[in-house]
């Protein structure tokens, strides 16, 4: 326990402590921590437990790349799992649990399984557990992967927040070089967003020393900082840009302290890439003890927060970013010793057994110490260059892949392009961004010595620290000829943590390059996909939730239906009354009234798409089934519409209004698609043709009338049209009044009884409804519901599509074969209609079912069974089946084999399990001489 | 060298250092001619290369691949298997594939981690409940498992699913399949690969296929980057890129190319039981083993080769997957991609001898095809081996797209593809 | 997200746009050959790289030419049914 705070220096406000607890033990920290810096200054090394063999962890790193340690957090009603120490600002009163971990990081339970680790090398779960099967070891396996553990008993998170912009320049990363590029870009007029994951911008100005323009790199960063606020900039910390997708859209997700984070999608001329290097690990035997960690992230957590990482400290290096590590912590009060390859001096092994203890060289010398920072050199941030298909090059001398060539609208710079020294990378941006006027820094040029890890070396040497993945794995999968990059990734899991691999993948390669005489770009990379770092679902998901998913569709009569108790619910979209009152009983009890007197059903939702034009009636031939040419102005037509398949897609009663008018009437959650269909080939088969096409479904609401007491229901209302059968027959349309309040009425039957449809503009409707439900009542009858519409309907053997047809329905299963056979002229799948399959005998059909064993009614979905042959077959299937309402049995409908010539005969239904017997009959189960409909 | 897989082994080359463990399988130099070439290493492929040797004795046969074994949708899908399908001839290929999915850990002697955690597909209206019922009804004539879920089955099931008094999509129950779950997709490649190689198949990677022989009117072989390769007989189960070969076969399939999307969260501890799907919702997901939630969706609505994910899609995917379970809100999403599937207009597989004599075709398994991959071995390799349909691929031919017979699982079960 | 032009309405984001199908699939006279059905009705290219589409833009109910890169993404402005290569 020897990492400390100093008693001065750093961002951290001293006056402001605060405190937080971490597996129950109490933390303190200032206000400018974050969690990690708290942590660390607490002394507690152990802060985390790894993947696969619980080893004891401590935090490596400072930012997005840390693989060690994860917390799950109680921020008061509020649960967090996997919370990254590293990019949270410490706060007061979180309840932080180590992620992977029981009871505690430092006392974990499974902390023996390392013992074990010889037997457990990467994929051992392919090579056993076969005996009796996988089923018995599973779930143990199962508890003791995972990470943090979801909480679902803790307050729901809040909505994220969503947000779209477009500027000319996104510069994500703001370190010295990103914020040089913002300030440069935003001079020559460009609107620009400069985004930074830290919470602060500066990068390494915020813990590096530089020389920028002549003065040091923190005053430099004050005048910066002012002259983007000056210019406009607009700037987001906290805020993580994670992945780059088709047509320029940039993605960021920033991390907000008064409220849940906020995706913006921004769509930006440009892009430049500034988003800096993350420096890797070195191999070397233990290099998984706490407190080995990263030399940079040391360097930060020293000048920024404050802490002194270790008393004793070893510098182990192969590369020049360290000089002014090893100078910080000596001028800090630490002994330092640096082991730099650069020089020949190389670790082989720490020492320690729950932390660092000391290191052996390569030589034999042993140097104890209680910190060893290391650098393995810099791994450029390319991610957002790779997920742009931009193609990568391997630069030989700084040890890294860096962009081959900008891809279209992308741009790389700094160290993300491989320039490690900033003298360098400033020096780059007038030819890379077109400035005229960078600033000029001094520094040392980067100095790097190649230091992978070897084949053979020995120890066991960490190269995915999170999932337990060590060079000996690596050499497995080379032997077991898992050698392509991509195997090396899925058969070992390197890279497969939730850091991605920020910090391993490289040295993974490497190594299997060595191991099978490649060089790392013959092996190459594995494909960067997007998030660069993980995103909150709440952010993704965004404010869709409830109501606001798939919204459904509303009646303009809605408050007088839920005046009268209507219990609504979602039918294909719209949301409408299934009956009135809560008990379902209603329902049979609307339906008799309605049989016996007179039913009231909002049909608002009813398809209403008017085809107009002199070449209305010759288009409308081609898209129905039916003729439609041949009606006459105020005329009605029931048909079908057809796929391209011969399937029958929709049904519906046609009206000629006039010579150049028709309503398509179609199924209330097929509107779109017929209004599709319609517009679809009005355009491509008749697109000189005179015709204009309207959906008028959500302007008119269209209320229905249906029962004995029908005509006398609607004079009761007030609507004194002659309603008499010679003036106004069934299936005739007719207009009363006139203007804005003009009413349509059409006599057609989806019940079997007398029936009109009144269409209105739909903001007339209410007080129509009222008109219409009280006369409705003076006559004995009243509103029904769309369940008892289906009762009446299924009574009369009038189908509803997509129930009673599925999408191998022709028309000449539902009976209707006429048009196939006598039309004239090409309509819309009529090829299709004599194919093999369409003309084959033994085809679904539709019949009527009533039940053969004095049973109630038959279940929908049951399937009627041929048990014939050895095995049961199914025949076709119930669609549909209700009490009778005029009638005083059950009814069913159904899709039979060969149901049309099997009328009279009984068949057998299977239903979960049960046996049923069924005598099939025609559809129509009520009237079907159509008496009712003139009653 | 340790070939055999087992504790024993692994405790023996444990005290050995791992070091005495044989090669999964060689990379052996393309050989001029084979008996048989299968176009394609992803689990298609080399079942097919498997099956020919083992249950056909033909055993000089290569297997070529452009890129890596299992790189393509066998790496790319949810892992998701199962037979809740509503056609007869639908599940007789799906249960085939499950059933051999049951003994394949064994026989492979390679553990694919098939871990038969049950799926529920969620009804969430009146109407949904019928159409689950006539599934149901369906898979149980035709010999599968399957049950009726009521609301407190659901529960039972999914204890952390939203049944608030709010909830856009409640759950009243669904259609059951204990037999579902999940196997561990790069498990299923790599043991197919190692046992076929074992019979003395080649598997050539890196090797791209860059057309066909065709001589007399045949299918003869294939040309490749490093030379042509002869053969009496070519298969083909490149998914994805069906149209692509077909097309230099001098034919056209039935066969749109979209982009299937996944992606997985961060791992967490056990906290999903079972495989979910939601069509209302438009999601479906399951936790691995290792504690991620594997989630995916429906098709993109843009055709495409590209494989990458998208926004629009995640956002919809995921804003439904909180909405079924609201304590996922507190999951970050870790890792996001895209597979190229072929979709065909009935959503049913395309098996049988193509167009080109000498040339035979798995393709057109849309989102289905993982689950599939034993059954598309054996099938296509009794094609091959015998110039004859099995019984159970015969339904499957291209010839159905002519005479109209489709197998359309949407059409007929409400089972969102 | 993508971008699409209509060329009636101008760029606008992906979701307000319907894949139409492959340009000069043309309906085929109505005695034609079952295989010829076949073809119109289910077979298709399916370029992999440039491709020559149909699309509708929902809100404005225009279908429209449009030529886009199957692999890359890149879409060229769409074009009038009506217009000319």
């Amino acid at each position: 326990m020897t990492a400390r705070r100093l008693p001065e220096g750093g961002e951290v406000d001293r006056s402001r402590p605060l405190s937080f607890t971490f597996d129950g033990r109490p933390v303190q920290g200032f206000h400018g921590d974050t969690l990690a810096s708290a942590l660390l200054a607490s002394g507690e090394r152990v802060l985390g437990r790894s993947f696969k063999y619980r080893r004891p962890r401590g935090i490596w790193g400072a930012g997005t790349e840390e693989p060690n340690v994860y917390a799950d957090a109680t921020d008061g009603p509020r649960f967090h799992p996997n919370l990254r120490v590293t990019l949270e600002p410490a706060r007061d009163g979180l309840d932080l649990r180590s992620a992977n971990s029981s009871p505690s990081a430092r006392a974990d339970r499974l902390g023996f399984l390392d013992l074990f680790a010889r037997f457990l090398p990467s994929a051992f779960y392919y090579k056993t557990f076969f005996w009796p099967n996988w089923h018995v070891y599973e779930p143990a396996i199962r508890r003791m992967a995972g990470l943090g553990r979801i909480k679902p008993s803790s307050a729901p998170l809040p909505d994220g927040d969503q947000r779209n912009h477009h500027c000319d320049t996104v510069v994500v990363g703001a370190g010295p070089v990103g914020i040089a590029a913002a300030l440069g870009l935003s001079r020559s007029g460009e609107s620009v967003v400069l985004v930074d994951d830290g919470s602060r911008i500066g990068g390494s100005l915020l813990f590096r020393s530089a020389r920028i323009d002549g003065m040091p790199g923190a005053n430099w960063l004050a005048a910066a900082e002012a002259d983007l606020r000056q210019l406009g900039v607009t700037v987001l910390t906290r805020t993580t840009a994670f992945g780059i997708y088709d047509h320029g859209l940039i993605a960021l997700n920033q991390r907000r302290d008064d409220g849940p984070d906020r995706l913006w999608r921004v769509r930006p001329r440009r892009i430049v890439l500034a988003a800096g290097a993350v420096e890797r690990p070195l191999p070397f035997a233990a290099n998984d003890l706490p407190g080995v960690m990263s030399a940079e992230a040391a360097l930060g957590y020293l000048r920024r927060q404050a802490v002194l990482p270790g008393l004793r400290i070893v510098v182990a290096t192969n590369n020049s970013s360290t000089d002014e590590v090893a100078a910080a912590m000596t001028a800090a009060g630490a002994e330092v010793t640096v082991v730099d390859a650069r020089q020949g001096r190389r670790v082989a092994r720490a020492l320690g057994r729950r932390m660092v203890t000391g290191v052996v060289l390569e030589d034999g010398t042993r140097i104890p110490c209680d910190c060893v920072l290391v650098s393995g050199g810099f791994t450029a941030t390319v991610h957002l260059h790779a997920q742009a298909k931009g193609r990568l090059r391997w630069d030989d001398a700084r040890l890294s892949f860096v962009p081959e060539a900008p891809v279209a609208g992308l741009v790389t710079v700094g160290a993300a392009a491989g320039h490690f020294a900033l003298a360098e990378a400033l020096a780059a941006l007038p030819e890379t961004l077109g400035l005229p006027d960078v600033p000029v820094a001094d520094s040392a040029p980067y100095d790097i010595t190649p230091l992978w890890p070897r084949p053979g070396q020995p120890g066991r040497v960490w190269i995915d620290l999170q999932h337990d993945v060590t060079a000996k794995d690596v050499e497995l999968a080379a032997r077991e000829n898992m050698v392509s990059v991509e195997h090396l990734k899925r058969y070992t899991t390197l890279g497969m943590a939730t850091d991605q691999g920020k910090t391993s993948n490289l040295a993974g390669m490497a190594l299997m390059g060595a191991l099978t005489g490649r060089s790392i770009p013959e092996v190459g990379t594995t494909t960067y996909r997007p998030p660069f770092a993980p995103v909150p679902y709440t952010s993704l998901a965004g404010p869709r939730g409830g109501s606001r998913m798939n919204p459904v569709r509303r009646l303009a009569c809605e408050a007088r239906h839920r005046e009268i108790g209507a219990s609504l619910g979602d039918y294909g979209g719209w949301l409408r009354p299934a009956h009135y009152g809560s008990d379902d009983s209603a329902i049979l009890a609307e339906a008799k009234l309605a049989r016996a007197a007179v039913g009231l059903f909002d049909a608002s939702p009813l398809g209403k798409i008017e085809v107009i034009g002199p070449d209305a009636a010759a288009f409308l031939d081609f898209i129905h089934y039916n003729t439609v040419s041949t009606l006459k102005p105020g005329q009605c037509r029931y048909g079908f519409i057809l796929a391209e398949s011969g399937v029958v897609y929709d049904d519906g009663v046609l009206v000629r209004l006039d010579d150049h008018r028709f309503v398509v009437s179609c199924s209330s959650a097929h509107v779109a698609g017929v209004h599709g269909l319609l517009e679809e080939w009005r355009q491509d088969r008749f697109p000189a043709a005179r015709i204009a096409i309207h959906d008028a479904t959500a302007e008119t609401a269209t209320l229905t009338v249906s029962g004995p007491k029908a005509r006398a229901t609607l004079a009761a209302a007030g609507i004194d049209a002659d309603l008499s059968d010679t003036a106004f027959p069934h299936m005739t349309t007719r207009w009363h009044g006139s203007g804005e309040a003009a009413l349509r009425l059409t006599r057609v039957s989806f019940t079997g009884d007398r029936s009109y449809e009144v269409s209105v503009r739909q903001d007339l409707a209410p007080p129509l409804w009222d008109r219409l439900a009280a006369a409705a009542r003076a006559e004995g009858g009243g509103p029904i519901g769309i369940e008892a519409l289906m009762i009446l309907r299924a009574e009369k053997g009038f189908i509803v599509i997509g129930k009673d047809t599925d999408g191998m329905t022709r028309p000449m299963d539902l009976g209707v074969s006429g048009p196939m056979k006598a039309k004239k002229v090409d309509f819309l799948g009529r090829r299709s209609l004599f194919t093999d399959e369409a003309q084959r005998a033994d085809r679904n059909q539709l019949v009527g079912l009533l039940p053969a064993d004095g049973f109630g009614p038959l279940p929908v979905g049951a399937h009627g069974i041929d048990l014939s042959g050895t095995t049961p077959r199914s025949i076709g299937y119930i669609t549909s089946s209700h009490p009778g309402a005029a009638l005083d049995h059950p009814v069913a409908l159904g899709l039979i084999e060969r149901g049309a010539e099997r009328h009279g005969q009984e068949i057998t239904l299977h239903h979960l399990g049960q046996r049923r017997r069924a005598t099939l009959c025609p559809p129509c189960f009520l009237d079907p001489k159509g008496e009712r409909l003139h009653a | 060298m340790t070939r055999h897989y087992s504790a024993l082994s692994l405790l023996k080359e444990g005290l050995a250092g791992q070091k005495g463990w044989a090669k999964a399988w060689e990379s052996p130099e393309p050989k001029p001619r084979y008996d048989m070439v299968i176009v394609g290493g992803g689990g298609h492929g080399l079942a097919t290369a498997y099956y020919l040797a083992k249950q056909h004795g033909i055993t000089d046969v290569a297997v070529v691949e452009k890129g890596w074994l299992g790189g393509g949708n066998t790496g790319r899908n949810t892992t998701v298997v199962r037979s809740n399908y509503f056609f007869p001839e639908s599940v007789r290929l799906y249960d085939m594939a499950l059933k051999l999915y049951e003994g394949l850990s064994r026989e492979l002697n390679y553990n694919i981690m098939l871990s038969q955690r049950g799926m529920i597909s969620l009804a969430h209206t009146p109407a949904e409940m019928e159409m689950a019922a006539r599934v149901v009804n369906a898979m149980q004539i035709n010999g599968t498992d399957a049950e009726l879920f009521g609301p407190e089955d659901v529960k039972r099931v999914l204890p952390i699913y939203n049944f608030g008094p709010k909830a856009r999509y409640p759950a009243l129950g669904g259609v059951w399949q204990g037999r579902s779950g999940t196997a561990r997709h790069d498990a299923v490649a790599w043991g197919y690969a190692r046992a076929a190689a074992r019979l003395g198949v080649h598997i050539l990677q890196q090797c791209e296929v860059t057309d066909f022989l065709i001589e007399g009117g045949r299918c003869r072989g294939v040309v490749t980057a490093s030379g042509a390769i002869r053969a009496d007989k070519v298969g083909l189960a490149v998914a994805g890129h069906s149209s692509q070969m077909a097309a230099k076969a001098g034919f056209r399939l039935p066969v749109t190319s979209y982009a299937l999307q996944a992606c997985v969260s961060e791992p967490v501890k056990p906290i999903l039981d079972t495989v979910v799907l939601s069509p209302g919702a438009g999601t479906y997901a399951s936790q691995s083993d290792k504690g991620e939630m594997v989630v995916g969706g429906g098709l993109d609505r843009i055709p495409s080769y590209g494989q990458r994910g998208n926004l629009p899609v995640l956002e919809t995917v995921l804003s439904g997957l909180v909405e079924m379970f609201p304590a996922f809100r507190q999951l970050n999403l870790m890792r996001q991609w895209a597979g190229i599937v072929d979709v065909v207009p009935d959503s049913s597989p395309i098996l049988g001898e193509s167009p080109l004599p000498g040339l035979f075709l798995n393709c057109g398994w849309g989102t289905g095809g993982f689950k599939s991959i034993p059954a598309g071995g054996v099938l296509l390799a009794h094609l091959m081996a015998t110039g004859q349909h099995h019984d159970i691929s015969r339904p499957f031919d291209l010839d159905r797209f002519t005479t109209g017979r489709l197998i359309d699982e949407a059409a007929g079960s409400g089972i969102a593809h | 997200m993508q971008i699409f032009s209509c060329p009636f309405c101008g760029p606008r984001p992906e979701p307000e746009f319907h894949f139409g199908g492959e340009l000069g699939n043309h309906r085929p006279a109505p005695d034609c050959s079952p295989e010829a059905w076949a073809q119109y009705l289910h077979f298709r290219t399916n370029p992999r790289g440039a491709a020559e589409e149909i699309w509708l833009h929902i809100p404005c109910g225009e279908l429209f030419k449009m030529h886009r890169d199957t692999v890359t993404m890149t879409a060229l402005p769409g074009r009038a049914l009506g217009d000319q290569p």
